[in-house]
Order: structure tokens, then sequence, then C-alpha cells
């Protein structure tokens, strides 16, 4: 078992997101999506993985981030969930870093709407913030549609 | 801790098979009260259960299944008769350990089951055949029941002797020898008893090796030494390893016909050949026979039957036809129903039998076998059949059929009325008597697993139910068409025809009646759909369309034409489930992958026509939540066909329809006092009648002159009435309890068709609320 000081690390839209390492099963690049007509938005479409159907979550629209670029072939960070493998699509994926307890601080009271259900805080890392997604949140789909 | 868990659950899985089995003996013993074998057989499993629970501290159970060995044991040394009295209760006996052993499984413990008057039943019946035996000697009763724990201890211990043991009696060690090597072995000497045995006390190897041998011809496990358990999640895996190993074979054969001279070319062709032979392999380790359903099913037959007050007998024949377990599991609800209902309705009172001079004992058949890649299951009685006009008419009263379509409808039609929903909605049933629950659920059941049922019937004569239902869901012809730049595949089962109008007739073959498009084909009007507005993918409009393809339908019996951008070819695919975040998508029946890799999304027939309006809503709403599923198959969460009542001012609550016997409607001038209880007159005996509203603390029905609604419910042969308020529904779904489970007489509170419904367990109810009258004064 890893540490659960330890992070996968990835980029959406030029910020930095972390995720136990112990709930990433693995990183691919970009799948051949089947898109599925009338689910909810966030959900991006249906990959094979080995034989198996996954769906892909765009991450993106999770957390209400602008869309991503024409052309920017997102990569898939496949998690478990409680039923089973799950899909994140980011922009990139970043290296698994070691972090330090004591530089964590929960996310700031003046983080509004979807961010704030989402990102249990920040690690504040040499020049840079590493948010960390509620993964547990994240692979559920929003009320509302 | 887990590892105590698996040994309970083996205990649990052993036990449940050797229940089943034991139902099946005890019907038989009660036909052949002397076959020793079987008494054999019985004694084994009680005591084995007995032994075991008494190892975990299961106290109740084991006292239970102690009083049922005594009996059991009378019975094996020839001192007491398997009587119809001693079978019933050792059949409940039965369903108690059961019970208990369910309650084990979901909460590891045994609960608190009151099984008093069921053990007071049994000792009385011990005593009567002990009284019978040995006139008025109590020593002697004693002495029995400690000779029956005697031999069956030896018999036990025969079977699974110890090594040990074996080379004590043998004279080839001394008891301490055993002991300390057993001692050894303890403190964690990982060598077989056999091995410290014969190196540490020098015992002869070639001694202990025979022995050995002896040891594993005694225990008798020849066939165990042949089968193994295998976990079914870990088959489901490899169905799925195999269904990708058929992908990549037809991908690689496909790249190979270029190149048909290259060694390559001739390996490809063995891949081709095997994964072939390991995909039938792996589908047979899935194959089931189906008596593992139908060995439920004589137990069902006579409780209904004793019941009824009728007598019938069941013949089955072609038990070991082996169908996919996933549908094995999925036909054993609508099996069961068909068979009671065949004596309910379809076998006649034995007087009315007598005057039609027909034999007093009604037949039931059922028949198995495999025709052109199905099963057909065959439910026949020779019982007073369906009469045409008499379905037609009622028919008619509920609004199903009109008098018009009625005159013109063949007989054949007219039998199939009884599936129709509407026909035997829980309204129609309790207004008109004569009819069982649900016709229209097993159809929709059946049809789930893309089978079909049909009947066949001569008055006088008796009815014949015809099932068929495909070998494996795992694997299914589809054909693949594509809409809007994707792939789609949809069911061959549902799939009638493919029609393509071109030119012309593309401009006028789509006319519009009030704004919805149709078809004219061969003189009929067939409702059009277009898929890719219906998926809201965008593209061509119909009338934009230079060729429109036709791919038509069928869903719960109405037609409909889609249209769709293109008709591919036909493929076997393998269906797989989609994610829990896709469950409202439900135009969906589960997705595939197809030769290329890319995954495609099976179309669910039945949710496209609802949503395009083709079928009204209706029972259909209850089946749509879960045909994303329906393939699938993945049974995690526990789904149940519920009879939805209304209880009091406005109050929801629902009985699982297996605990429903029948439905029947009372004028309330028909109430009768039998001491302190409600009674009513039924079917020539005594129904007492419990009200729900009153045992729920809710009151209600306070009209005197109202009639009453009953559910009638069987417990160990005896029916209890249970006075509902109006009968509302009946719905398949999953019942996920959300709190203030388990009190008193209900399970639990459920969300039922957006309301909040409480889950009524009957058999708590009836204990409740007069066990001595209800249970014990059965007998």
């Amino acid at each position: 078992m890893s540490s659960p000081s330890q992070f996968c690390t990835f980029t959406l839209a030029d910020l930095l997101f972390g995720i136990e390492v112990d709930r990433v099963q693995e990183v691919i690049r970009s799948l051949e999506l089947t898109s599925v007509p009338l689910a909810n938005e966030v959900v991006e479409g249906l990959i094979n993985l080995r034989g198996q159907i996954v769906t892909a979550f765009d991450l993106r629209r999770r957390l209400d981030l602008p869309p991503r670029e024409d052309g920017q072939r997102p990569m898939n960070i496949v998690v478990r969930t409680g039923d089973g493998e799950l899909s994140l699509l980011v922009d990139e994926i970043g290296d698994v870093v070691d972090v330090d307890e004591s530089t964590f601080e929960s996310a700031p009271e003046t983080l509004e709407g979807t961010a704030r259900e989402l990102i249990r805080g920040a690690y504040k890392l040499d020049g840079r913030l590493l948010l960390v997604l509620d993964t547990e949140r994240a692979v559920s789909l929003p009320v509302a549609v | 801790m887990s590892e105590i868990d698996e040994i309970v659950g083996e205990f649990l899985v052993e036990s449940y098979e050797n229940l089943d089995r034991y139902d099946e003996d005890l019907l038989v013993l009660e036909k052949d009260p002397s076959d020793a074998g079987v008494l054999d057989s019985l004694f084994r499993t009680i005591h084995t259960v007995k032994g075991t629970s008494g190892f975990f501290g299961f106290g109740e159970l084991e006292s239970l299944t102690h009083v049922a060995e005594n009996l059991l044991g009378l019975c094996r040394d020839g001192r007491a008769q398997v009587s119809r009295e001693v079978a019933s209760v050792l059949l409940a006996t039965g369903d108690a350990v059961r019970a208990i052993l369910t309650t084990i499984e979901s909460t590891g413990e045994e609960g608190t089951p009151d099984n008093a008057s069921l053990k007071a039943e049994l000792e009385r019946l011990y005593a009567v055949a002990t009284g019978a035996a040995e006139a008025s000697d109590t020593v002697a009763d004693v002495e029995v029941a400690n000779l029956a724990d005697a031999t069956a201890d030896t018999a036990e211990a025969e079977e699974a002797k110890r090594l040990g043991e074996m080379l004590v009696e043998g004279g080839h060690a001394s008891e301490d020898e055993v002991v300390i090597a057993a001692a050894e072995q303890a403190l964690g000497d990982g060598r077989r008893i056999g091995e410290i045995l014969a190196e540490d006390s020098g015992i002869d190897e070639d001694v202990v090796e025979s022995t050995a041998r002896d040891q594993g011809r005694s225990s008798g496990r020849g066939l165990a030494d042949t089968s193994i358990r295998v976990d079914v999640g870990l088959l489901d895996e490899l169905m799925n390893l195999v269904g990708e190993l058929v992908l990549a074979r037809n991908q690689i054969v496909q790249l190979v016909t270029q190149d048909q001279e290259s060694e390559f070319a001739g390996a490809s062709q063995r891949l081709n050949l095997i994964t072939t032979e390991l995909q039938e392999g792996v589908m047979k380790t899935r194959m089931q026979p189906i008596g593992n359903v139908w060995n439920k099913l004589p137990r069902v037959v006579r409780d209904l039957s004793l019941a009824c007050g009728k007598q019938v007998e069941l013949e089955m024949i072609g038990q070991d036809t082996e169908l996919d377990k996933t549908i094995i599991e999925a036909i054993k609800d609508p099996l069961t129903h068909l068979v009671r209902n065949a004596v309910d309705h379809g076998i006649e009172d034995p007087d009315v039998r007598t005057a039609a001079g027909k034999a007093e004992i009604g037949k039931l058949r059922l028949r198995a076998y495999h025709e052109g890649g199905q099963v057909n299951i065959e439910i026949a009685d020779d019982g007073a059949g369906i009469d045409a006009e008499r379905v037609k008419a009622k028919a008619i009263a509920n609004g199903v059929i009109t008098a018009d379509q009625a005159s013109r409808m063949p007989d054949r039609e007219a039998w199939n009325l009884i599936f129709a929903a509407g026909f035997s909605t829980a309204e129609a049933v309790t207004n008109v008597s004569g009819r069982g629950v649900g016709m229209d659920v097993v159809r929709t059941n059946i049809e789930r697993i893309g089978g079909t049922v049909d009947v066949h019937t001569e008055i006088g004569a008796g009815t014949t139910f015809k099932v068929k239902i495909p070998l494996t869901l795992a694997i299914v012809p589809a054909l693949v068409v594509s809409s809007a730049g994707d792939r789609y595949a949809i069911p061959q089962l549902s799939l009638l025809e493919l029609v393509r109008l071109e030119g012309e007739a593309a401009r006028s073959g789509i006319e519009l009646v009030h704004g919805a498009p149709v078809h004219r084909r061969r003189g009929q009007l067939l409702p059009i759909v277009d898929l890719s507005s219906e998926l809201a993918t965008g593209g061509p409009s119909l009338h934009e369309r230079e060729v429109i393809s036709i791919v038509v339908l069928h869903a719960d019996g109405h037609q409909f034409g889609l249209v769709v951008d293109e008709i591919h070819d036909t493929q076997e695919i393998v269906v797989k489930p989609l994610g829990s975040h896709l469950k409202e998508a439900s135009l969906f029946a589960g997705a595939t992958i197809m030769g290329d890799g890319r995954v495609s999304l099976i179309l669910d027939v039945v949710g496209i026509a609802q949503r395009a309006r083709v079928l009204n809503e209706g029972r259909e709403r209850a089946a749509l939540g879960e045909q994303e599923e329906r393939l699938a198959a993945a049974a995690a969460a526990e789904r149940a066909t519920l009879l939805l009542v209304e209880v009091g001012d406005d109050r929801r609550a629902a009985i699982a329809l297996s605990d429903v016997e029948r439905l029947e409607e009372f004028a309330a001038s028909d109430l009768e006092w039998s001491g302190s209880q409600e009674v009513v007159q039924y079917r020539d005996d005594i129904l007492p009648l419990l009200r729900l509203g009153d045992a729920l603390g809710v009151g209600g029905f306070a009209q005197p002159d109202a009639s009453l609604n009953v559910v009638v419910h069987t417990i160990e042969g005896r029916m209890v009435g249970i006075v509902v308020g109006r009968i509302l529904d009946i719905v398949d779904q999953e019942i996920r309890f959300d709190g203030g489970s388990g009190h008193g007489p209900l399970l639990g509170s459920a969300i039922v068709q957006e309301r909040v419904t409480d889950v009524v367990d009957v058999n708590a109810l009836v204990a409740a609320n007069d066990p001595s009258r209800f249970a014990a004064g059965a007998f």
C-alpha cells in the first residue's frame, strides 16, 4: 500500500490537481470514445478498456471549467470506485508527488460552486498549489443535469 | 475474522444445498415411506446442520434441528412412519432452518426466530410415535434418542475418520503418539500428521501411506474428487475474457484473409479453432440443468394442492436440459407462477373431475427440451381448459378489447388475452373470482430474457403453456445499424423485417397522421420513429432523406418502424452491462465491443417504443426501470415483485407477490365470527381474517357495508386472509430499505412508485397476531 500522502497529479485548464495514488488503477492515453446520447452531460462517452466497457467523465465539465480546445486529446485516469472502474478525462498527466502533510490547507471559504464540493483542499508545493480532488464526490453525477 | 466468515459461508452454501435435497427427499418419502436410503440422507442433513451450528454457537438452530433429528431418528429406525402430518412438520422445519440460515447470511447472527410452536409440534409427534411404539416406557424413549445420536455419530465418524485414529485402531501407533503429533502440528509444524508420525515416531511409512489411501476410499467422495466449487464471478470474468478473445480472433482472421499462404495463416486458423472450442467450453461451465429450478416445484405443488383440496400428480421430463445460469435464475419465478396457476385454476376439484369422467388425481406435466438453439418448456395440465368465450367476456368487461374486436377474434388469440396487461390487473382479479395474479407479469419476465410464452387449450382436456427461451443471454445475435455516425446494435429477437424506400418511394412512403409519421405496410399503418431525433443526435429529418431505411421492430406486441441512416450486417455480440452512471439512459440495454474494438450501444427496443410513445405507459413503466440491466442480469440488489395495497387513510403497503396465494373479494355480509376471530367461509373451509390496517396500527376501512379485499396467504398448508384496503398495482422492482427496517410485521420501508411504502413480512405478521391459531393450530 502506498502512503496516503502520495498523489497522482494532472492538469486541467492550467490548474494542478491530485488524486490519492491508491485510488488510481492506471493512466492511459487518449482512447476512442463512443458517446451516449441523452446521458448526463458530464458523461463524455464509453471506452473499451481491454474488453471492459468503462464510462468516461469529462472532469472539466464536472468542475465547471471551460471546455478543452479543439484538437487537444484528453488523457484517461482510470480510478476505482464503489461500483467498478471509471475514467476521468484530464488535460495532461503529471508526476506522482510525495507531499508533506504539514503543507495542507483545507479549501478556502471563498471557493464557490462545484469547486467547493469537489476540492478538499490544497498542498502548498514550491511555487504551485496542488488541489486535492475529492474522488468519491467527483465520480458521482451532479444532481441537476 | 474473515477466515471464520469463510467457514460459515461454506456451511451456509452446503446447508442450502442439502436443504434443497431435504425437501425432495421428504416428498419421495411421503410416497414411499420405506425408502431407507432417503431416510438416511434426511437424517444426515439435519444431523450435519445440528453439529455444525453447535460448533458455531447457533443455539436456536441447534435446538431446532435437535428435536427434528430425534423425530427423524425414530423414522429411520422404523419406529415411526413418515405420514403426511410428519412430512408437513418436517418440511416446515426445513423452512425454519432455511430462514435462520438466511438471517445468518445477512447479519452473521441467527436472530431471535420464534420456533417454539414448531418445536413443540416436533416433540408432540415424537411423543406420539414413541408412545405408540413403546407403550408407556419413558426410559426407552430416552434410549431411542440416544441411540439415534450414537448411530449418527458413528456414521459421521466413519465418513471422515481422521488418519491418526485409523492408525491407532490399526495398532500402528499409540494414542499418545498421535496426540503429540497433533500438538506439534498445532504449534506450527507444517508437515502432515502422517509425515510427523512416520518421521518422529518411527512408524512405517508404507503403513501410513496405505492407511491414508484407505481413509481416502472410506470417505467415499468419488464425485467430490471430480468436481470443484467455482465462484460464479470468476466464471463471468472468464466468459468476458473469452468474448474478448473471440473479437481479437475475428480481427486476426480478417487480417489474414489477404495473405492465404503464409505460416501466419496456418497459425491463425488454429487460433480460430481453439478459440471456438474454448468459447463453447466456457459457455458450458455456466450451464445448469433446469432440474435445479424444478426441484422446488414438487413442494409447491404439494402445498398448494393440499391447500386447495385437490390431488395433483406432477410429472417432470427432461430435468437435465441445460440452460445458462442467469436464465435459470430469471425463469424461476415465472415457471413457479405458471405451475401454481395450473394447480389452482387449471386442475379441477376431485368431485368435478369424477363427474366429468376423469381420474380423480389431476396430472401436471413439465417437459423441457432443446429445439433450434432454444429451450422449450411445456407446462401441461389435464384440467378444464380455458373457455375462449369467458375470457373474451372478461376482457371486454375490463376494457382490454372491444366487443367488436372480440367477435372477430379467433380462439387462439383469445387464450392469449390472459397475458394482456389490464386483463388480470389487481383490480380485475379481485372482481373476477377464479383468476390468479399477474399472468402479464409472467409474460413480461419471460420476454425480458428474450423468451416467448404461448398457450394452447382444449375445453375439458387441459391447458398447455409453452415457454421458449434462449440458451444464453451473454451472446446474442444482433443487427448493426448506424445513425448520426455512431453504430448501434438491435437484438435480433425484436426484429421483424427491413424496409428500404428510395427516390419517389422515399418521398411518398412516409405519410403523416396528425403530425405523426406512418408508413403503409401491406395495407396497415406502421408508426415510424426516427432514431436520430429520438436520440437527439441531429441528422437529416425524414422528408430530407433520399433513402429511408426502416427497421421494423416489435415490442410488447406492438410494431413500429425505426428509421436509421444505414443498415449493416448481423453479428453475434457479447452483451456487457452499462455503468451505474448511465442508469437513466433507458434507451440502451447495454453495450458491446465491435470487431474494430470500438464500443457500440445496444438499443432497448421497448425503451425506444416508450419514449416515442408507440407503447402506452402502463405496465411497461414498471419494466422500464430495469431494461438497461435486463441482459446484464447482474442481480446485485434485491428484486421482488410486489403487490401494492392501500391501508387506512392513503397509506401504502406492499406484500411480496410470492406470499400471495390469491386475491379475493368478500361482501361485508359474508363476515362471521369464530370466537373472537373474524372469519369467512372460503372453499368449504374457514378462512381466518387479519386486518392489515389494525396490525400496522393505522386502522381504516370504516365503511361497514363495503366489500373486503383479501389477500389469501398459505402458511404451513393453512390459509390466512389478510384484509387490505384498495389493491393498487403489481410492480416488479428493486427494494432498497430506507430505515425502519425489520420492526414487527414490517420488513422495512421502501420507495415504490415515488411513494413511501411499508413492505409487510407476512409470516411475521401472521405469527405476531396469533401464532397458536394460525401456525400450530394447523395440525
